[in-house]
């Protein structure tokens, strides 16, 4: 019963911060209450903390980053898997434009090639004599061992990018907690003390004026660094959802009741779209995801602007700001 | 073949008794006999697949371009009054559930298994009729109710708006606490009696091709049409509980108060995934496996040879159908297992497509050194050995768990199992309508509407399918009713195939409504020497009883 009031009471404050709007609205909501609670924790730092809470305050949001076409979505015709921009993701598109598809092609076309010459070769009007062989056991034995062999080779790599993509992130990794809900998505840094926020679909109007991709844009982003392990922890608060991002090999299901993890790692700075992949109900077209990737310096702007401490370490005890930033509880599961 | 080639024939006497039938009301409604029930589950199907038809076509058209065009207008429609763009969405929901419900549940199963299974399999075996003809009855007659308890839910509330919008997955929680109103109920018991009527169908052949048999049809000499009845109504006997039990603890989940699938409360939805999926694995080899047993009867006819490597075919089905059972977590390779359990799952998949290449492979060794005639069933088989092949190597692709982690619930996935169903099932479905047109109607079809048919369907469906590769590939989801104007390209081809197919279609039945007024009438056997199995030694159409004095099955070896 707890559980439940809590999870409410969560999905009700994780609307706050929706009715707030753009970042710097959020970054003095975030530093508010954080400078007033650490000058509680330590009285004797009173001082430094009074002189970091205006800094705090001052830090502007880096400017919004601009799409570009092409990029971290599907382009006008695409007959191809997005281009990827993650370490996994290349390998597995190693593997499918590489392996795979020369693969499924040829054997299409062999199927194809056989049939062409059979229906030429032996049409009535060629062959008015049918042949009655009805058994080879060497031509049956070949054609089942030959596709074992082309599946033993599918297999291996198949079998360890697996492997590569369920590698859990280092211990220092970044740690953000990804809710979905019906229907937008929430995000929440719980190691910089960033509360939840959430992100919803823009209209098209605005997406036009931002420049963006209609469908795809959001009010706000999920901001993640580049270059560096992030941990990515998939949950929803009333029905499946799926957190999907194809330019970086990534969809993980966001289930109420289970926390799915997931490690990510972003090579280049850039917007990157996706899109709910499960679905959930009325407006499931109609939740995107979008990940603003960018080089740490600017990464660490961005949290600061949020209130959030950006040189948290994961797995230590969350920074004072995270208590005190995040008025939501922080445990919703 | 056989010692009693042309034996209806020879016992003219024996016609009076045989054709002796009941009045229409009692031989439509109560019909007892498996050719009427036979037809009864074609007519069936035959509406059904216009109605889940035609609910493609909707989409097709909402999808033609991007934005809501139609959607809100048609919701208003439904709905009465002006439609909410909520209610707008919810009606896309609806329509995409209904459309695989339909297809699934009430056109392929009823027409491959309930049709063509009742018609053929009892006189390919030598039996005069079902073991259980009133259960054979009943079978037909719950789908009925099914049907319109399925219809009737999109009367009703159902969430947003009217209907179930759950997909045909019926995913939990959105099907338990994220869908309010009667409509999901109603869908599920829809559910309950259409699964209920499968498995008394499958009882049914089980115990027919198992007791009778007709004296010297061994188990090895029956035709593979036969073979793949049996293991289908294995599949069905063993899957559907497990669906029956999983969508019954989303009844009580959904109206007494259970937890089931409530992961806030101690249940899991991932345990409805693991029950839908063990159930809905098998299904996809139920809707394709008897339409292997069609082409290997069409492609052995029209080569005029017998099947290459018979016991192969006959145990690779019997494999497919174990190893179908071992799969089903490929359909949840997103939902966050373990990364062993992932393994397994994707090595498992793959095993699948070596009996399937062998039955591929055979099929093209039946025709290696024949005697080929492109009538049509025959190019409908064709069509299908090729287009199977594209659906199942795409099938290899989304085996790789890692890889399925960028094309799960994209448009990647959408193309395949149409290739597979819409190209597969429903190919061999069109090439046994053919192929049987003649035995069950006594009169033949038009062969020049018939290749028309096949030629505009077939360019329809590729056009319709083959882009949503790309779309998946670039990353369109599944079950969307708009999307970004990247995508708009393929969708518009895709939806103009939709059209081209909607023309293949009406040809179709141009052709039925011509053959039954004008066709020619059908001779016992109207393909030649190469037809080897029983029901083309009766007259077209059979006597209303056949086999009244049993066949006796000649002991040679080769088939």
């Amino acid at each position: 019963m707890n559980i439940v009031k809590s999870l409410l009471a969560a999905g009700l404050l994780a609307l706050v911060p929706a009715l707030a709007g753009s970042y710097p609205a959020m970054a003095q909501e975030a530093a508010a209450p954080a400078a007033a609670v650490e000058s509680m924790a330590a009285p004797a730092d009173i001082a430094a903390a009074n002189a970091a809470a205006p800094a705090a305050e001052k830090v502007a949001a880096p400017e919004r980053m601009k799409p570009t076409e092409g990029i971290g979505m599907p382009s006008p015709g695409e007959y191809t898997i997005q281009k990827q921009f993650s370490p996994t993701g290349r390998e597995a598109l190693w593997m499918h434009d590489a392996l795979l598809l020369p693969i499924i092609t040829v054997i299409s076309l062999f199927v194809l090639g056989l049939m062409l010459y059979i229906v030429v070769r032996f049409r009535r009007a060629a062959n008015p004599v049918p042949s009655k062989t009805a058994h080879n056991t060497f031509i049956e034995i070949v054609w089942t061992v030959v596709p074992v062999l082309i599946l033993v080779v599918i297999a291996v790599p198949s079998i360890s990018l697996i492997a590569e993509q369920y590698k859990p992130a280092p211990k220092d990794a970044l740690t953000v907690k990804v809710t979905g809900y019906q229907w937008y998505w929430g995000y929440e840094y719980p190691d910089q003390g960033i509360p939840e926020y959430v992100s919803n679909i823009l209209p098209p109007e605005k997406a036009l004026e931002n420049g963006e991709p209609n469908q795809l844009a959001v009010d706000n982003r999920l901001v993640l660094p580049v270059g560096r392990p992030i941990r990515l922890i998939i949950t929803a608060a009333d029905v499946i959802h799926s957190f999907a991002v194809p330019s970086l090999w990534f969809k993980m299901d966001a289930v109420p009741g289970r926390l799915n993890e997931r490690s990510i790692f972003i090579e280049k700075p850039g917007v990157y779209y996706g899109q709910c992949s499960e679905l959930c109900g009325v407006k499931h077209g109609f939740m995107p995801i979008a990940i603003e990737a960018r080089p740490v310096a600017e990464w660490e702007q961005w949290v600061r602007s949020q209130g959030g401490d950006p040189t948290a370490k994961a797995g230590a005890e969350p920074a004072k700001t995270a208590d005190t930033a995040a008025p939501v509880a922080p445990a919703k599961i | 073949m056989t010692t009693i080639a042309a034996d209806a024939h020879g016992h003219a006497h024996d016609h009076h008794d045989a054709d002796h039938k009941p009045g229409f009301f009692a031989r439509w409604f109560m019909s007892t006999n498996h050719k009427d029930i036979g037809t009864l589950y074609l007519i069936f199907a035959i509406i059904a697949g216009v109605i889940g038809g035609a609910i493609s076509g909707l989409m097709r058209i909402e999808l033609a371009q991007p934005g809501i065009q139609y959607l809100q207008g048609w919701a208003s429609i439904a709905e009465g009054g002006t439609a909410s763009l909520d209610q707008a969405y919810h009606l896309w929901n609806v329509l995409i559930t209904a459309h695989g419900l339909i297809m699934v549940f009430f056109m392929v199963m009823p027409a491959i298994i309930g049709g063509f299974g009742n018609w053929f399999v009892p006189i390919m075996i030598g039996a005069p009729d079902m073991a259980f003809p009133r259960m054979n009855n009943i079978s037909f007659w719950l789908l009925i109710p099914a049907f319109l308890l399925l219809l009737g839910s999109t009367f009703v509330p159902g969430g947003a708006g009217n209907g179930a919008g759950t997909g045909w997955t019926v995913y939990a929680p959105l099907s338990t606490s994220g869908s309010p109103g009667p409509a999901v109920d109603m869908a599920i018991l829809s559910l309950h009696i259409a699964g209920a009527s499968s498995i008394l169908g499958a009882i049914n052949f089980i115990t027919t091709i198992f007791n009778m048999r007709a004296p010297g049809m061994t188990l090895h000499k029956m035709p593979l049409f036969v073979w793949s009845v049996l293991v289908t109504a294995f599949l069905l006997l063993l899957a559907l509980p497990v669906l029956a039990a999983a969508i019954t603890m989303l009844l009580t989940d959904r109206n007494f108060g259970t937890v089931f699938y409530d992961g806030l409360k101690g249940g899991d939805p991932e345990l409805y995934q693991h029950l839908f999926w063990f159930f809905g694995h098998p299904e996809v080899y139920i809707m394709i496996l008897p339409g292997f047993g069609i082409i290997s009867q069409i492609v052995s006819t029209f080569s005029r040879k017998p099947v290459f490597g018979y016991l192969g075919m006959a145990y690779a089905m019997v494999a497919i159908g174990v190893v179908g059972f071992v799969v089903w977590a490929h359909h949840m390779y997103t939902t966050g297992m373990s990364v062993n359990v992932k393994m397994y799952f994707t090595a498992a998949t793959m095993v699948i497509a070596v009996p399937t290449g062998v039955k591929i492979f055979s099929w093209i060794a039946t025709m290696w050194g024949g005697s080929l005639s492109f009538k049509t069933p025959m190019v409908w088989a064709l069509g299908f050995i090729f287009m199977f092949t594209v659906g199942g190597v795409t099938g290899v692709v989304l085996a790789n768990g890692g890889i399925d982690d960028v094309m799960h619930d994209t448009y990647y996935v959408v193309a395949h199992f149409h290739y597979v169903l819409s190209l597969g099932a429903v190919f061999s479905l069109f090439a046994g309508f053919y192929y049987w047109f003649p035995k069950m109607s006594g009169r033949m079809y038009s062969e020049l509407l018939g290749q028309l048919h096949f030629w505009i369907f077939f360019i329809g469906v590729n056009v319709l399918f083959f882009p949503m590769h790309f779309l998946g590939l670039s990353g369109m989801p599944r079950r969307y009713p708009d999307y970004p104007e990247a995508f708009a390209y393929w969708n518009q081809i895709a939806s103009h195939g939709y059209t081209i197919m909607a023309v293949g279609v009406g040809i179709w039945f141009v052709n039925i409504a011509y053959s039954m007024m004008f066709g020619a009438k059908a001779e016992g056997n109207p393909w030649g020497e190469g037809a080897t199995t029983l029901e083309w030694t009766l007259s077209s159409p059979p006597p209303y009883h056949q086999f009244e004095t049993l066949p006796v099955i000649e002991d040679n070896a080769h088939h």
